[in-house]
């Protein structure tokens, strides 16, 4: 019998952490597939956050790091410029990149940082209890926003996409969502756009990726999804901000 | 080659340089700024790297990936930026990387100013930032030793994989003094199988990290560092002995100090009166021995100090009760006068010392 299906090389054999429903193990999944189709599993290197996805590390078979909270665009900069030949890549979440790390990402993107963000936005700070975090919805309940964010308390949710594609040196920056079998496919191919615009050395290079917390949100993991498309989507828009012409 | 004038604070990036450093990364800040300057024009002569960062805090963390990789790196700062680089350093120590971080220490607590100031020693030699740790700390006290220095500060973080501190001040990084660069020789840099640089074809993983979320693994960490800590202290303490023979009332003082206190022994000695000095260049691990042996000989101590008494209390241990242990210090950006120092001096020895 012919395998048609199996764990990316680039994963390590060893089951994730992560709650039933959650979409962290799709998307590591998506960015190991990319890692093994452009063959460039032995110069990859993984900058893990602070956060749930913390053990990424764990999971990524190739070499990695693990960066204080906010910081890992400064730590892969620092590999970057050390080893221009190698494939470099940051995974974090909204509460790590969108708030604490917000200097790190912006002054990266701005300099033209030949590395690639994949950027979980699941609204909400899961690993410390389901805090309010930059990107959480207006009138979405969290645990520190027990009323629903108020905009007059706790200002507006931060889109990071938009603010980062207005800057020379963002040379990729899509947004993604997880939440049906269609989006998922469109997600890797984004995903292997970013990595590929890395390689070729045009710039900085990002794919936010909407994702589901159905632990933190208070919802079953189909219902979850379906959070995703009738409440993110909608102040969060899919599709490429900035894409150099090549690969468009 | 024959002697050249020299700014410490170009010495610094100088004797980086010749140490194999190709990879500075820093936020501007006063009075260390002839460094970063030295550094923009020098590193690309050399094929290195000089990166202004958008921050202290970033700077910190770009060294983390960068020694990470494999390379010989430094960033520098003073007072506040240090402050803002704590955790940063916190993980660097718990990651076992080697690099470089210089403090051009200025008058604190808060924005203070940018005069001379040796008050960033609790900071610097009692870990800093969060957790068990400590680095190796240096404190030249000329233009001529903070070249040597260089090449010591590279070769101690590579053999201990061990983050090191240049502790220096404004006034060292801002005078001029003759020095002798030397041959420039070729470095020897040692292989780091450890780096993560990619697996290319090695078997197994390098992982960067200071994550050991089984308390009973991050114990096993915290003790083999203690070990390694133990090794440095036992095997790399160092100082200078300034005219000891005999001496009844040893000074201890470092850096700036230290050359103000020199001055005050000549004058003694001259008077033949045995007063003389022990200036620590590591700060950590701190000379004990050496200042415990001499308390079995000298009848009392003067740790001088720009600070309200900080290094007084390691010296305190050192003699451990065995001998009073006085203390003068000058604050705020203020640099000890002799005459003052002197007369401190005379105080402790008819015994009228507070």
């Amino acid at each position: 019998m012919k395998k048609i299906f199996s764990r990316p090389n680039s994963l390590k054999d060893m089951p994730f952490h992560y709650c039933p429903g959650c979409t962290h193990g799709i998307v590591h999944r998506l960015v190991a597939e990319v890692i093994d189709e452009l063959d460039i599993f032995d110069r990859a290197i993984a900058v893990a956050p602070v956060g749930c996805s913390v053990f990424c590390y764990e999971y990524f078979d190739c070499d990695a790091y693990q960066a204080s909270h906010g910081r890992a665009p400064a730590v892969a900069t620092g590999i970057k410029r050390v080893l221009p030949e190698s494939v470099v890549f940051t995974y974090q979440g909204d509460g790590d990149l969108a708030a604490i790390g917000t200097g790190e990402i912006v002054h990266a993107a701005a300099r033209g940082e030949k590395f690639t963000v994949i950027f979980i936005n699941n609204a909400i700070y899961a690993m410390t209890g389901g805090q309010m975090a930059p990107t959480t919805l207006l009138g979405q309940k969290t645990t520190t926003t027990p009323f629903g964010r108020d905009s007059q308390i706790n200002g507006s949710p931060v889109r990071m996409s938009e603010m980062l594609s207005v800057l020379d040196g963002a040379a990729y920056i899509s947004r993604v969502s997880m939440h049906n079998p269609a989006n998922v496919i469109k997600a890797k191919k984004s995903i292997k756009k970013a990595f590929e615009v890395q390689i070729a050395g045009q710039g900085f290079s990002m794919v936010e990726v909407l994702s589901s917390c159905p632990t933190n949100w208070g919802l079953p993991p189909l219902k979850a999804l379906k959070w995703i498309e009738e409440n993110m989507i909608p102040y969060y828009p899919l599709g490429e901000f900035k894409a150099p012409a090549e690969v468009v | 080659m024959g002697k050249i004038l020299m700014k410490g604070n170009e010495a610094i990036g100088e004797g980086a340089v010749r140490a194999g450093c190709r990879y500075f990364f820093g936020y501007p800040i006063t009075p260390q700024s002839e460094l970063p300057h030295y550094l923009a024009k020098r590193m690309p002569e050399v094929g290195g790297l000089y990166l202004q960062a958008e921050s202290e805090v970033a700077s910190i963390n770009m060294v983390f990936g960068a020694a990470g990789a494999g390379a010989r790196v430094m960033t520098s700062s003073s007072g506040p930026g240090i402050s803002l680089m704590q955790e940063g350093i916190s993980y660097v120590a718990g990651a076992e990387l080697p690099c470089v971080i210089v403090n051009m220490v200025r008058g604190g607590p808060g924005l203070g100013n940018i005069a001379p100031a040796q008050s960033d020693y609790f900071q610097a030699t009692r870990g800093g930032g969060h957790g068990d740790y400590h680095l190796i700390v240096l404190a030249p006290a000329s233009v001529q030793e903070i070249i040597d220095l260089m090449q010591d500060s590279f070769d101690l973080a590579d053999k201990y994989r061990n983050p090191v501190m240049l502790m220096g001040d404004g006034v060292l990084g801002q005078m001029m003094e003759p020095v002798e660069l030397g041959e420039e020789k070729p470095v020897s840099i040692p292989e780091k199988s450890w780096a993560a640089t990619g697996r290319k074809k090695r078997e197994k993983k390098n992982l960067i990290n200071s994550l050991y979320i089984v308390p009973e693994n991050c114990e096993v960490h915290n003790i083999k560092l203690g070990e390694k800590y133990k090794l440095i202290a036992s095997s790399e303490q160092r100082w200078e002995e300034y005219r000891l023979e005999g001496a009844e009332l040893v000074m201890v003082a470092y850096g700036t100090a230290s050359r103000v206190c020199k001055a005050v022994v000549d004058m003694y000695r001259a008077e033949g009166i045995p007063v003389g000095l022990i200036r620590p260049i590591t700060l950590w691990p701190f000379p004990n021995r050496r200042i415990s042996e001499l308390a079995e000989t000298a009848k009392s101590f003067l740790s001088v100090e720009m600070s309200m008494g900080q290094m007084v209390d390691d010296v305190r241990l050192s003699v451990n009760g065995k001998k009073p242990v006085h203390f003068y210090g000058r604050v705020g950006g203020m640099i000890p006068v002799a005459r003052d120092v002197f007369n401190e001096v005379k105080l402790i020895l008819s015994g009228g010392a507070k």
